[in-house]
């Protein structure tokens, strides 16, 4: 099987192009790519559970208790939850403060 | 070698395409080499067709259309006024016709020797329908001596394995028309 | 084994059935349609246990090949023209996901204007797709070369998908004898379909991600690499089917005919090899040092096996049933691109295209120049 020579990641040349480890892409923590971060805030928020249906990363995580929080390994900061919480419960903060 | 080429003359819808392959199927039994193909035209029913049959005693190789008949076979007696049915015909070649009329009729019209056989009549005295595509072989046999009547017979089962009576009243008009031809 | 009168488009179906794909694809076109509709027949009959899709279009039945594929079976379609080009898109995923699928191409022109007869274009114009493309002259070799052609494509260092050509018409609606093999026959010398990787909800994987500038290159050059390597596979099949069938088809890659001390030759694909095999018989006869190259395999291209062929040769005309619209016969490209630095004399000839007949005395017309030193050009 041939290596890759670029790129910091050793890459497998499978025939075919075939990804044989699924899920490959819980490895790539996107967080990283965010400059504002959604903060929730618990007292404001009803569990509508509307941040969740919207959020397009899958990155608004359900607890228990029903209430929301967010999982920031993933989260892109893209700012749609906060946009669509109905009760302005969700706020953007800048990464870099 | 000895290779033979035939040329099927009818109409769409006829059956000489049936000829051409149930003629190839009896060369087979007689243990000799065959191919047999369509002038893959447009097939529409009623219009000119043509179909070739080579046989032979070894491995046919060529692959081209038949340009020099040894054999014509002419289905629709209509036919030999439209189409130049004598064309490229080998110098002694034979060129049948079903028709009602006599060999002289065609005389001056056709190069080559002619034969005429009235097959129509036998398929609608025998089958009942004007059905001469396979019942013509049994002509072709006794004309040409280049394939047994037996071999017919065999190619014919074949044909009709799923109408076994169709087969058997083609098989009758077959003889006939060979009986016909040798004057017997 | 059996012999018996068939057309080779039922051959081919007979064919394709000994080797039990698991779905077939189809979408009907002339003059391909014989071969998917007797397949519908047998498997009608209950002879053969595999589903028929019927897809809406060529690039569907595409799809769907690979497709049925991933899912770790054994498949079969086949198509003509401007079914193949419908198909284009999908062609080169077939063989970039390394799928091993097997089609019959019954060549046909490519309109405008609209023709249904044979000649290259179709087949020729994808041959960079990724597909192993075998010509063939006979109903015999379509049965015996659509066998192997399964083998070679599934065997592990190949993984690749692969074309029967057969000329539309001239082959394809041709009855003639052939040998039809018995399944254990055929079960002895095809080994089940072992897939490399099976697309399964219960054990995921991913097929056919994005490659991205850093390994499309290494990805391309694998497929390129398995392709060489076909080359051996279809020799070593042709040689173990001979061995087990008694019917040997040259080295495989290709055939030659009456080459031993040949001085003018003429080479070309499919069945206008038959015709030419007769001319050049008649030619021999009159003492005259003429023989024949039969291109089987144009993808792989089996540039070594064709310099060692036309060694001693004086010259060498190409027969091309397919042009370049702009430049030349595409085979011709081939040949001279092989045969660089050689002295052979080469000339292009531009025959049969939309059905036209490639007859004995064009053949015998293009040894003649070929005596001559005349050049090439079309054989109207």
């Amino acid at each position: 099987m041939a290596k890759s020579t670029c790129g910091k990641d050793k890459m497998e040349f499978t025939i075919g192009a075939v990804i044989k480890d699924p899920g490959s892409t819980i490895k790539n923590k996107t967080g990283g790519w965010r400059s504002f971060r959604p903060i929730i805030d618990q007292t404001k928020c009803v569990k509508c559970g509307n941040c969740w249906v919207f959020c397009p990363d899958n990155s608004i995580k359900k607890n228990e208790d029903g209430t929301f929080s967010i999982d920031y390994d993933y989260c892109k900061g893209c700012g749609i939850c906060a946009n669509e919480c109905p009760l302005k419960a969700i706020r953007m903060e800048t990464e870099s403060k | 070698m000895v290779l033979k080429e035939v040329r099927i003359h009818g109409r769409g819808g006829q059956g000489a395409v049936t000829s051409s392959q149930v003629l190839a199927v009896a060369a087979f039994y007689d243990g000799k080499y065959c191919q047999a193909f369509p002038s893959f035209g447009v097939e529409r029913r009623g219009a000119p067709v043509e179909a070739f049959t080579r046989i032979s005693d070894k491995p046919i190789l060529a692959r081209n259309h038949v340009y020099a008949p040894d054999f014509v076979l002419v289905l629709d007696p209509t036919l030999a006024d439209c189409v130049d049915v004598g064309k490229g015909l080998k110098k002694d070649g034979i060129v049948i016709i079903n028709t009602n009329k006599s060999a002289k009729d065609f005389e001056g019209k056709i190069g080559g020797k002619v034969v005429t056989v009235d097959m129509t009549k036998v398929a609608m005295d025998i089958i009942g329908k004007p059905f001469v595509n396979i019942i013509a072989l049994g002509a072709f046999a006794a004309i040409t001596k280049e394939i047994k009547l037996e071999s017919v017979f065999k190619a014919i089962d074949q044909e009709f394995s799923h109408k076994k009576e169709v087969g058997e009243l083609n098989k009758k008009a077959a003889e006939e028309l060979y009986k016909k031809v040798k004057g017997v | 084994m059996t012999e018996m009168v068939v057309e080779a488009s039922k051959a081919i179906a007979l064919a394709a059935k000994l080797c039990r794909p698991k779905v077939i694809p189809m979408y009907p076109i002339t003059p391909q349609t014989h071969i998917v509709e007797n397949l519908a027949e047998i498997i009608n009959n209950g002879e053969l246990d595999a589903e028929i899709i019927h897809a809406e279009s060529e690039h569907s039945a595409c799809s769907a090949l690979l497709g049925a594929q991933a899912s770790g079976i054994r498949t079969f379609s086949a198509t003509a023209s401007q079914g193949l080009a419908l198909m284009f898109e999908v062609l080169p995923i077939v063989a970039g996901n390394r799928m091993p699928c097997v089609m019959a191409v019954a060549n046909r022109a490519l309109s405008a204007p609209i023709n249904i007869w044979n000649d290259h274009s179709d087949a020729v114009s994808v041959r960079d797709q990724g597909w192993i493309q075998i010509y063939v002259e006979s109903t015999q070799e379509a049965i015996d070369t659509l066998i192997q052609l399964y083998r070679v494509c599934e065997s592990k260092e190949v993984m690749l998908p692969g074309m029967l050509c057969i000329d539309g018409f001239t082959l394809s609606h041709v009855y003639e004898r052939a040998f039809v093999p018995d399944q254990s026959e055929v079960d002895e010398f095809l080994p089940e379909y072992k897939p490399l990787n099976i697309l399964d909800p219960a054990n995921p994987i991913t097929m056919g991600p994005i490659a991205f500038p850093n390994s499309y290159m290494e990805f391309k050059k694998m497929q390129h690499e398995a392709m060489l390597l076909a080359k051996k596979e279809i020799e070593k099949a042709n040689q173990e089917f001979g061995k087990k069938f008694g019917r040997k088809y040259g080295n495989g890659l290709i055939e030659t005919y009456r080459m031993e001390d040949a001085k003018y030759a003429i080479i070309g694909m499919g069945t206008l090899i038959g015709t030419a095999r007769t001319v050049v018989d008649k030619l021999r006869e009159k003492k005259k040092k003429v023989g024949l190259i039969k291109l089987r395999s144009l993808r792989p291209f089996p540039d070594e096996k064709l310099r060692k062929a036309i060694e001693g040769l004086k010259g060498l005309a190409v027969i091309d049933r397919h042009i370049s619209v702009g430049y030349e016969g595409p085979l011709y490209t081939d040949l001279r691109s092989a045969f660089y630095g050689s002295k052979l004399t080469l000339s292009n000839y531009i025959a049969g295209l939309g059905g036209r007949d490639i007859t004995a005395a064009h053949i015998e017309k293009v040894f003649i120049d070929l005596m001559n030193g005349k050049s090439g050009g079309w054989l109207l």
